[in-house]
């Protein structure tokens, strides 16, 4: 008995050893007609799916637009749901992160899912473009090496919180705003740039509120904004939770003449939807798409053509971009040596990252050091009563800075 | 004396009310401040009342059903907010359809009765399919097991209507007259609330009356009491439980509809949280006792609208209602803690202990 | 009970049970996003092949539920219920076609009315459709018909097929592993990029065909044979057998690849929580909903002392881990004593509560300069062994595995212990317990801290694992979860557990397809589980006793 116990510890021992296996190196070697593996990882369920069909298409389109194949190997795309939160996000990129076939990812749409789901692929050395991540964290230096893979194709939230503080303080010129978020990372950033630029111009924040996601009855944190008696209202969350207080801000009293403004994660016709009449007269941030070129105009005519419908989340764009660039990207870094494509993926986010002046559909897309790849044109919008009878998002911008 | 004090206070009772005192002087020390910095009106606060007022009458119609399928079947009906939400989610399309038609606007009383009608009726067979097919043929088990049933009804209801009718947003169209204010004694308030506090007052009387006057309300009474016994008196228990499922679902179909005219939103998710809030109201009342549900339901609307701003503003807690809930569900614990059979739970405890 | 009754309570009416369930799996969309996939290479699409199965057993269960002893009504009651499943489907084909009904359901595509009629427009396509009911019912009359060994040959030969080539995308890749020529023959032979091969399908029914028989033949031998062995020899063969058994487990994750790694880490976290809420509700008894609280504060403890955001304590994950459980414990501690005197019903929504509370404060902007808010913690660095990083799922799986063992051993001991055997009294009944001398208070206190300290152990790795702590990675569905994983496995059997999570966690992540329809088929599983087993997959030998003395049973109930 002793002696099985003893030849039993030495057997674990040493199969434990052999089992550790040296960590693998970063190169992808495809057989021939094996295809090039892209996973995406989008909001493709819940109140926001809009946003995440906006941006598959656009990737869709990118790939087709593409060849549909890069150095004789098909393109293959595979997505996963990111569920607009950390744990979606979690769970979309450890799926991704345990599939060995895929070379770099596109997602998230949600930077809440971005913040956690980033890490865990780019340890598994999957380099990563978001088209929709805002949140100025995901970029900033003090992000850490976690995010040495990770790059963007939309603007930064730097840019669009200043947007809608100066609109509201010099165009509108309102003194008193409030803020409300989600606890989103995105929502939470973002109120707090505006915040932040609006006292910087000389104006006052009543107070900064925050709910729950999931929440439906904002009355009472409405009426609580409210005894601040604030002239303007920020509310960048997404589609739901905006739809709710949009809607029981004119039921509160004191707020029924306040101005609302949201900004691009409600940008939807969805939004119309939730919100209802109260739509009427509110302002939005978003990128601006009057001031693209005519490669949009084509882009547009292929989804109308693909799709049956126009694009319904401010995000496609950034999407086929974001897609170009990885495809150039594995383009100029993928080595065809026999049969065999080999794709080293650390060389590949470094010509990722060296992407400069590539005409994308959203301008010319240039990343700096830390990812920031976007050429950001931030609009703003206002919905009119006409706007809400065709069930979609105004087009034409209302005010711009530049 | 002392011995005899000592003999009866056990170290956990001094750290449960240490506990206990420790909360109800930090809310008084936060009403105190909150009242005296003077941020809030007397208008603002009658707003406060009056929205957890409308908030918990929705509660309460919804804990009427878990209270009263505990009562006949002494089990925790995980897919009672499911029922809640098949109503109103399949009245959505019928609204839409009438919105299009213009039948909403021109008969807007016709429209509501209609979509009442076919959300209660959704919702009633929801409710009895759930009993037949997922709790009956386990009326003999352990109680653990319809608990597990339960759940997954819960999660088999979700996700067949999230795969019926999608995951996107469905928002019920705006009905005019609905719409606006009314003023009462001086007081603003919305059309929408008066009227869902009044049909749920409505709805939980006619129920009550019910279940206190009817012949079938008292075999469903004497079911809960003891079903061999009943059983022995010639009830048929069977049909009584099935009963007792049509009833609650009916309340939970109206509690939905009411619901989305308050809210506009309908998903399939949208029964989750508003049937924890109303089970733990259930609980909160005593469960097994209606008039103890809407008592419960009301309070924990009152304690969600009122609380953050009452308890935690003059404590310098920023963004308090983030903490609505943790505020409900403490008030939840320290009921159960110093009364742990809830407010009205009483009659219940003796007989069950 | 006459033959037109029989015909229509059990050909009809289990027919249009069978009628609502496939048409259920259409409209959600099964059939036609399952249909991408081939369990047989343009033969069989998957979703179809779901559809045949639940309409075959459907039919199956009419004729066996059949009343009337005779071969012709049963079969006859089989083909009517294929008849009218497929009538059904047949009608709201018809429906779909000429009414818009895509905006209420929009899962009701022209996709599905194709793949439903098999691709044939108008009246031939019904006609296809009804052709294929009564086929299923036909086929079902037959099985019916058969003897028990032909029978159950020909039913597990086709589940065969439909689990080879429904685990193909698992099969596949573990095979081209290898990279050996003979085995890449193989793999040729049998799989195409989408399904069987026709070959492969044959050649798996053939070989399964002679595996079955030849241990059919042979399993009685066996058994005898293991019988009459002595006592010393069979407590030989079970040490070698665990010796087998923990040979596999080491060497597991090198065969298994990326994903299944990442897979079974994910079933290794929940039998771990598992195993710490069969002490808790198994053992002792007490229903706690909250459970995930714990595992938040494992998670959240290594998250604060090995992360360099927020304090940067600077901690390793081995100097965190005993500080986190050891805050489990205490945590268990703290929160049992407000719930003592709580029972049943009572005491499992006071732990909801307090699950939420701590979900909610953690979330809060309130406690964001301390806890992290809603944006969490990051940065959380894995866990090293001697100089090794552990970053892969193959390396957590390890750490797991270490886990578990350690675990399963406690309790194990714990189970036989004097506080073990005092759990079981206050489980059958506090009151008789606590006359018996058992301290109540101090009883319940312990099992609420072993089971939180095991939690916090899961949750520990879980945080090093990802990397990243969120609150919203903590609600109340993975308390829920657990208490399912604990239930359906057998409550109280720590094999149970392990099948459980399998059977729960593991399975839905391995069927890529069916992410979308994850929970739809967990609640289903949940509820037919219960019906069908209630005592649980491994029952513990206690209460399987329990769930077939009918008589204890109900008097349980009552009381």
């Amino acid at each position: 008995m002793k002696n099985v116990l003893k030849v039993f510890v030495a057997v674990c021992f040493l199969l434990s050893v052999a089992a550790m296996p040296a960590v693998a190196g970063n190169v992808v070697k495809l057989q021939k007609g094996e295809p090039v593996h892209l996973a995406y990882w989008f909001v493709t369920s819940g109140a926001n799916t809009s946003l995440g069909m906006d941006t598959f298409r656009g990737v869709e389109i990118a790939i087709e637009d593409f060849g549909g194949k890069l150095k004789g190997h098909p393109i293959k795309l595979t997505g996963q749901d990111e569920m607009c939160g950390p744990e979606g996000g979690q769970a979309a990129a450890s799926k991704i992160a345990s599939d060995p076939s895929v070379i770099a990812s596109i997602g998230s749409n949600c930077s809440s899912a971005a913040k956690p789901g980033v890490p865990i692929l780019w340890k598994m050395g999957i380099p990563n473009v978001s088209p929709s991540n805002t949140a100025p964290f995901l970029t900033d230096p003090a992000s850490g090496p976690d995010f040495d893979g990770y790059l963007r194709t939309c603007h930064n939230d730097k840019i669009q919180g200043a947007v809608a503080a100066e609109f509201a303080f010099t165009k509108l010129g309102l003194k008193k705003a409030a803020t409300i978020h989600d606890g989103s990372v995105y929502a939470e950033q973002l109120q707090q740039v505006f915040a932040d630029t609006f006292t910087k111009l000389g104006g006052t924040i009543t107070s900064q509120e925050a709910v729950s996601p999931g929440d439906t009855d904002m009355r009472p944190v409405l009426t609580k904004i409210a005894s601040g008696k604030p002239e303007f209202i920020y509310l960048p969350m997404f589609i739901a939770e905006s739809g709710h207080v949009t809607r029981q801000c004119k039921e509160v009293a004191g707020l029924e003449k306040v101005a609302l403004m949201s900004a691009d994660g409600s940008f939807s016709p969805d939004f119309l939807k939730a919100a209802g009449k109260a739509v009427i007269g509110m302002y939005h941030s978003s990128p601006d798409f009057s001031a693209l070129g005519d490669s949009y105009g084509k882009f547009l005519e292929k989804h109308k053509a693909k799709y049956g419908i126009s694009p319904e989340a401010p995000f496609h764009a950034h999407a086929y971009d974001a897609a170009m660039l990885i495809l150039n990207a594995i383009d100029k870094v993928a080595v065809v040596s026999g049969d065999t494509l080999e794709i080293d993926r650390e060389a590949l986010v470094k010509a990722m990252y060296a992407t400069k002046g590539m005409k994308g559909l959203t301008g010319t897309i240039t990343c700096d050091e830390h990812g920031d790849c976007a050429d950001p044109k931030i609009a703003v919008y206002k919905t009119s009563e006409a706007d809400l009878k065709a069930g979609l998002m105004p087009t034409v911008p209302f005010w711009k800075k530049y | 004396m002392f011995q005899k004090w000592k003999d009866r206070v056990t170290i956990t009772d001094i750290v449960m009310w240490m506990i206990g005192g420790t909360l109800l002087l930090l809310c008084l020390w936060g009403s105190v401040s909150t009242i005296r910095a003077g941020l809030y009106t007397k208008s603002h606060w009658i707003d406060f009342l009056i929205f957890g007022l409308a908030q918990g009458s929705i509660y309460a119609l919804i804990a009427t059903g878990y209270t009263m399928v505990y009562g006949v079947l002494k089990m925790i009906n995980f897919a009672h907010g499911e029922v809640f939400m098949s109503g109103p989610f399949t009245g959505y399309f019928v609204a839409t359809a009438m919105w299009r038609s213009d039948f909403l606007d021109n008969h807007p009383i016709m429209a509501i009765i209609t979509i009442f009608a076919v959300a209660m009726f959704v919702s009633t067979m929801i409710a009895f399919l759930v009993e037949k097919i997922a709790y009956r043929p386990l009326r003999g088990a352990p109680r653990l097991i319809p608990l597990i049933t339960a759940i997954g009804a819960s999660f088999f209801l979700q996700y067949l209507f999230k795969g019926l009718y999608g995951s996107g947003i469905n928002a019920y169209p705006d009905i005019e007259i609905l719409n606006g204010f009314w003023m009462i004694f001086g007081i603003r308030v919305l059309k929408i609330q008066v009227i869902v506090i009044i049909a749920a007052i409505v709805l939980m009387l006619v129920l009550y009356n019910f279940i206190m006057l009817t012949r079938v309300g008292k075999a469903i009474r004497a079911v809960s009491e003891d079903k061999e016994a009943a059983a022995l008196m010639g009830i048929n228990v069977d049909a009584m439980i099935s009963t007792t499922f049509i009833i609650g679902g009916m309340a939970a179909g109206a509690a939905g509809v009411l619901y989305a005219l308050m809210f506009k939103q309908v998903h399939f998710f949208m029964g989750f949280l508003p049937g924890l809030k109303a089970f733990t109201a259930a609980v909160l009342g005593g469960i097994g006792n209606i008039p103890g549900a809407m008592l419960g339901g009301i309070f924990l609307g009152l304690i969600e609208s009122v609380a953050p701003a009452l308890f935690l503003d003059g404590l310098g807690i920023i963004a308090p209602y983030q903490l609505k809930d943790a505020i409900a569900f403490t008030m939840l614990v320290m009921v159960l803690i110093f009364r742990p059979t809830g407010i009205l739970g009483e009659r219940l405890a003796s007989k069950k202990a | 009970m006459t033959k037109a009754q029989s015909l229509w309570n059990q050909g009809v009416k289990i027919g249009a049970i069978g009628g609502v369930s496939v048409l259920i799996i259409s409209l959600v969309g099964m059939v036609e996003s399952f249909g991408k996939r081939d369990i047989i290479a343009g033969i069989l699409p998957m979703g179809v092949a779901i559809a045949l199965i639940i309409s075959i057993l459907a039919a199956y269960m009419a004729a066996k539920k059949t009343s009337i002893p005779e071969k012709s009504i049963q079969f006859a009651n089989a083909v009517v219920s294929g008849f009218v499943i497929s009538g059904f489907l047949a009608v709201f084909v018809m429906i779909g076609r000429s009414f818009n009904i895509r905006e209420m359901f929009v899962g009701a595509s022209p996709v599905l009315y194709n793949i439903l009629t098999g691709g044939v427009a108008g009246a031939g396509g019904i006609f296809l459709l009804l052709l294929t009911g009564v086929l299923c019912g036909a086929f079902a009359g037959i099985l019916h018909m058969l003897k028990d060994l032909p029978r159950k040959l020909m039913v597990n030969a086709l589940l065969t097929i439909f689990i080879l080539g429904l685990l193909q995308e698992l099969i596949l890749p573990i095979l081209k592993a290898w990279d050996v020529g003979m085995i890449n023959y193989l793999a040729g032979l049998f799989y195409t990029l989408n399904g069987l091969t026709p070959i492969g399908a044959i050649l798996s029914v053939v070989i399964f065909c002679i595996l079955y028989l030849l241990w059919n033949a042979n399993q009685g031998a066996i058994k005898f044979k293991y019988a009459s062995l002595p006592k010393e020899a069979r407590k030989k063969s079970q040490v070698a057998a665990l010796i087998v058994l923990a040979v596999i487990l080491i060497v597991l994750p090198q065969f298994l690849g990326l994903f299944l790694s990442e897979v079974i880490t994910i079933v290794g976290l929940y039998v771990l929580l598992g195993l710490g809420l069969n002490i808790v509700v198994g053992y002792a008894g007490l229903l706690d909903l909250g459970y995930v609280a714990f595992f938040a504060i494992g998670s959240y403890v290594v998250a604060l002392l090995t992360s360099p955001q927020i304090f940067a304590f600077g901690l390793n994950f081995w100097q965190a881990l005993p500080i986190a459980v050891i805050c489990g414990i205490l945590a268990g501690v703290m929160l049992g004593i407000p719930v003592l005197k709580m029972r049943g019903d009572y005491l499992a929504i006071a732990t909801l509560g307090f699950g939420e509370i701590i979900r909610i404060l953690v979330l809060s902007d309130f406690l964001r300069p301390w806890l992290g808010g809603a944006q969490g913690i990051g940065s959380i660095p894995n866990p090293n062994l001697f100089g090794f990083q552990m970053v892969k799922p193959q390396h957590i799986y390890y750490l797991l595995l270490a886990g578990i063992i350690l675990v399963i051993f406690i309790s194990l001991r714990l189970k036989k212990s004097k506080i073990g055997r005092a759990w079981m009294a206050m489980r059958e009944d506090e009151d008789v317990a606590q006359a018996m001398g058992i301290n109540l208070v101090a009883t319940k206190l312990l099992a609420f801290a072993t089971g939180a300290g095991f939690s916090a152990l899961s949750g520990a790795i879980f945080a090093s694992k990802i990397g990243s702590v969120y609150p919203h990675s903590f609600n109340v569905f993975i308390s829920i979860n657990v208490v399912c994983i604990v239930i359906i496995g057998g409550i109280g059997s720590l094999p149970g557990i392990v099948v459980g999570a399998a059977v729960l966690m593991g399975l839905p992540e391995l069927l890529r397809e069916f992410a979308e329809y994850r929970m739809f088929v967990y609640g289903v599983a949940l509820v037919i589980v219960m019906l069908l087993r209630p005592e649980g997959l491994l029952p513990e030998a206690r209460h399987k006793m329990e769930f077939h003395d009918e008589t204890e049973a109900g008097a349980k109930t009552v009381a």
